[in-house]
């Protein structure tokens, strides 16, 4: 939008940048050297995965590194004046009035014993900008002009009662509050739904339009990236991979690194894993439908005693065929999680029919029950959190077996090296606790609990919308290999239809617990047949490249 | 919020149910009693006869739960029964020492939440990581110090050898002071190390972060964001804590010569006194089962989240 051709001075240049952390001696650099600036007005995006050092640049920026974190090197120039040694009480009058942040996760980023009016008026009152009457007003148009409904009301509500996209609007208003020169947004939309996002990113455009704002667009998601900013600055290990106009950089990647994400991006991708009814010869005949919904309602008790219920989930129906993948899609609330926690017999549900393999559901008490889920296993989303941190990985993998079966330690041991092996985790492995193994090696593990039993449907709650696109690609790969192998079926529950449209056969699309859309996936993708899909399907980042290649 | 506040107060109820009906089993499960203590003395010249018919006056001697009946129906009308041992009504007995354990309770608890709070703000204050270290070794230092030690190097020092607080003919505040430092000291110390974690643990989340960028200075963050979300974990505990301060206050009463519910629960236990003990363990109870009942109902005050109820659970 705008080009080096512009008189004024860049807001922000960046040059020879180097971060280190000290634990006690320890001395860790995560940041090496790294140089890039911000015009007037520009939108430049710091596209990174996990561990590239993008956040903690984010964070030198504004002066808020970790007490541990220390500038080694390089210079930070706001308008040309060097503010990366500047102390913090130098700092505060830059926080806020010149530099904004926008933070991630909406949910933990305002404090829940404050009002939403008191946390926007602080900025102002902080900065002796407004006080008394003037503040409240100033609030409520600020509130206002983020988008929010009944501001006057709002500006009295706690966060908990507004839902995440209302937070993150809550949270843009105290960005913009002092109009400031540079907005940092780091990760502004990953915690949030994706037809939510689009909203959230449109609206902090509209802003930086109107009032002329640079914004740094801190974020892994290069589909984002794409979208919203002029220039890209690619990073990897605390080193500027590559750095250009966004179209350049997408259109003729020149760093190896820039490729591999540009091919690993879900968003981007043109490859659809598989090819549905090509891969496998899927039979016609419904007889081998191996997971039935059957007009499945879930009703829930409120807990504030009034005796009404809540209908999670309202007459859904799908069947999936063996050996391929179901996608069930929705945003949060919309009873994904319900439903597959019904579907793996750990609630029973208010009314409607759940058959796995020819079983019915609501036959099965006690210990029917629990050997019935050998049949059924699930990988859930977080990888960090479903692995006990005290268990060695052999003993994740081999308690399935331990709880089922007396098998032979022998046995055992081989049965757990084998699957190991199939999901490519080396054998120094099996001794290692989760804490020593990088996320992706965690799913793995994951996926190796689940399938030691032999099931045949396995259930995969967000399994990799914790991961970087590289690592994502590779489990979706790996599953895709395990289906073909074994024979699987998988129930795949995701939020992010690029992933979806790249692995699933068929499709349900649920929205406040009702399902619709549903059926294969070209179908649905290539002829939505609601309003609310056709959303969802617009909502999906990276469109912009999708138009330019 | 109601139902909240039934259940709250069934709970209350039934923990002083419970505190009765188990210092009444364990009291009367031991050997002899207050009126074998009293009469069998021999200097009184008593005969068995005589005995029995003063055992028969107290009724001492009827099935047990008779006298378990009977002592919970005088107790709900406020009835305490007689002292054994001095023979006037236990009620007396607890007006004439509770003011003396209310103001050392009360004080101790107060300077102990002082010292709490200072001990933690500084050292999340100092910019010095060894001056930090220091500042909070100290409440492992307190929590270490046996208060009958405390006590006794207390008077040694500022009574004896500084001679700031005088031992004899103390002033009705003057003689409270060593032994207010005394029941603080201790328990200052775990309220001190829950409050350090507790901000050390918010100044970690994003929030502060976010109030960080609008520019707000170490101190306003701590004062306005950090404090309030780091106090109220810390209710909970000073709480729980009252029941230490009932037990720091016997101990101190008896190390400073107060005549407070610490010195007449130290005499009815050597004279097997029940209708005394049973009434002080019901207070005690009482005490603890109200501050508790009070930090509940406080908690939806203070923290908004609690106010209104989330919708469905899965």
């Amino acid at each position: 939008m705008s080009g080096s051709n512009v008189p004024h001075p860049p807001v922000l240049e960046v040059e020879n940048l180097s971060i280190a952390y000290h634990d006690g001696t320890a001395h860790r650099g995560v940041v090496h050297e790294i140089s890039f600036r911000i015009d007037p007005g520009e939108v430049v995006a710091l596209v990174g995965e996990s561990g590239s050092g993008k956040t903690t640049t984010a964070q030198s920026i504004i002066g808020l590194l970790h007490a541990n974190g220390r500038i080694d090197g390089g210079s930070i120039r706001l308008n040309g004046t060097d503010i990366s040694r500047w102390s913090d009480r130098q700092l505060d009058a830059v926080r806020g009035a010149k530099i904004s942040l926008i933070p991630q996760d909406p949910a933990s980023s305002l404090n829940p014993v404050k009002t939403i009016g008191a946390q926007v008026g602080e900025i102002l009152r902080i900065h002796g900008v407004a006080s008394g009457r003037d503040l409240e007003a100033q609030v409520i148009s600020l509130l206002e002009r983020v988008g929010l409904s009944e501001p006057a009301l709002r500006a009295r509500q706690y966060p908990h009662e507004l839902s995440g996209g209302m937070r993150q609007r809550v949270l843009i208003a105290i960005a913009v509050a002092l109009k400031p020169q540079l907005i940092i947004a780091d990760e502004p939309t990953s915690a949030l739904d994706v037809t939510v996002q689009k909203r959230i990113l449109d609206l902090i455009d509209e802003l930086r339009t109107e009032y002329g704002t640079s914004v740094l667009l801190v974020t892994h998601d290069l589909g984002v990236a794409a979208d919203r900013a002029d220039r890209l600055v690619v990073l990897q290990g605390g080193r500027v991979q590559e750095t250009g106009a966004t179209k350049v950089v997408l259109a003729a990647p020149r760093s190896a690194y820039t490729r591999q994400l540009i091919a690993d991006a879900p968003s981007f991708s043109a490859v659809v894993r598989k090819a549905p009814g090509t891969a496998r010869a899927v039979p016609a005949a419904s007889d081998n439908d191996v997971v039935i919904v059957d007009g499945l309602v879930q009703d829930f008790v409120r807990m504030d005693g009034n005796g009404k219920s809540f209908r999670a989930v309202d007459d859904l129906s799908f069947r999936v065929r063996r050996g391929t993948t179901h996608a069930i899609v929705g945003e949060s609330g919309s009873g994904k999680t319900t439903t597959i926690r019904a579907i793996v017999g750990f609630q029973k549900p208010t009314a409607g029919r759940i058959e796995i393999d020819g079983t019915d559901l609501s036959e099965l008490r006690g210990e029917t029950l629990r050997q019935f889920r050998r049949k059924i296993q699930l990988v859930y989303q977080n990888p960090y959190g479903s692995l006990d941190p005290r268990q060695t990985v052999f003993d994740i993998v081999s308690e399935p077996l331990l709880n089922f079966g007396r098998l032979a330690r022998p046995a055992r041991d081989e049965k757990v090296r084998a699957i190991l092996s199939r999901v490519g985790l080396p054998e120094a492995a099996l001794d290692r606790r989760p804490h020593a193994l990088s996320g992706g090696q965690r799913q793995r593990v994951a996926i190796a609990r689940a399938l030691v039993l032999d099931p045949d449907v396995v259930v995969l709650d967000e399994a990799v919308s914790a991961l970087d696109v590289t690592v994502q690609a590779r489990i979706l790969d790996l599953l895709d290999e395990l289906q073909r192998d074994l024979g699987l079926t998988y129930l795949f529950v995701s939020h992010d239809l690029a992933v979806v449209r790249q692995i699933s056969d068929t499709v349900s699309v649920l929205k406040d617990g009702r399902l619709v859309d549903g059926g294969s996936v070209e179908d649905v993708f290539e002829r939505p047949g609601s309003d609310y899909t056709r959303e969802l399907i617009n909502a999906i980042p990276g469109q912009k490249r999708a138009a330019l290649v | 919020m109601s139902g909240y506040l039934l259940n709250r107060l069934g709970q209350a109820l039934f923990v002083l149910w419970a505190a009765f009906t188990i210092s009444f089993v364990l009291l009367q499960a031991m050997p002899g009693d207050a009126i074998l203590i009293k009469f069998q003395n021999p200097e009184l010249g008593l005969n068995p006869q005589q005995i029995a018919e003063i055992r028969a006056s107290y009724a001492a001697d009827s099935a047990i739960w008779v006298q378990y009946i009977q002592t919970i129906g005088r107790f709900l009308t406020g009835n305490f029964g007689y002292s054994v041992q001095v023979g006037v009504p236990v009620s007396t007995m607890l007006a004439a020492h509770l003011p003396a354990t209310l103001k050392l309770a009360s004080l101790g608890f107060l300077l102990a939440a002082v010292l709490a709070v200072v001990i933690a703000f500084l050292s999340s204050l100092t910019p010095f990581a060894w001056l930090r270290g220091a500042i909070q070794s100290v409440p492992s230092l307190f929590i270490s110090i046996p208060t009958f030690w405390l006590g006794i190097m207390l008077i040694q020092i500022f009574s004896f050898r500084l001679k700031l607080v005088p031992v004899i003919n103390p002033g009705p505040w003057q003689e409270l002071i060593l032994p207010v430092i005394t029941l603080a000291v201790p328990i200052s110390a775990p309220l001190a190390q829950v409050l350090v974690r507790n901000i050390d643990d918010v100044l970690t989340r994003p929030f502060v972060a976010v109030a960080r960028a609008k520019g707000a200075t170490r101190h306003w963050v701590l004062l306005r964001h950090v404090a309030k979300n780091a106090l109220l974990p810390t209710l909970t505990i000073a709480g729980v804590l009252f029941g230490e301060l009932i037990a720091g206050a016997v101990v101190t009463e008896t190390v400073f010569g107060l005549n407070g519910i610490g010195g007449l629960t130290g005499r009815a236990v050597g004279s097997q006194d029940a209708a005394v003990l049973q009434a002080i363990v019901v207070l005690s109870a009482l005490a603890f089962v109200t501050i508790n009942l009070i930090v509940d109902l406080l908690f939806p005050v203070l923290d908004p989240r609690l106010r209104t109820k989330a919708g469905a659970t899965a």
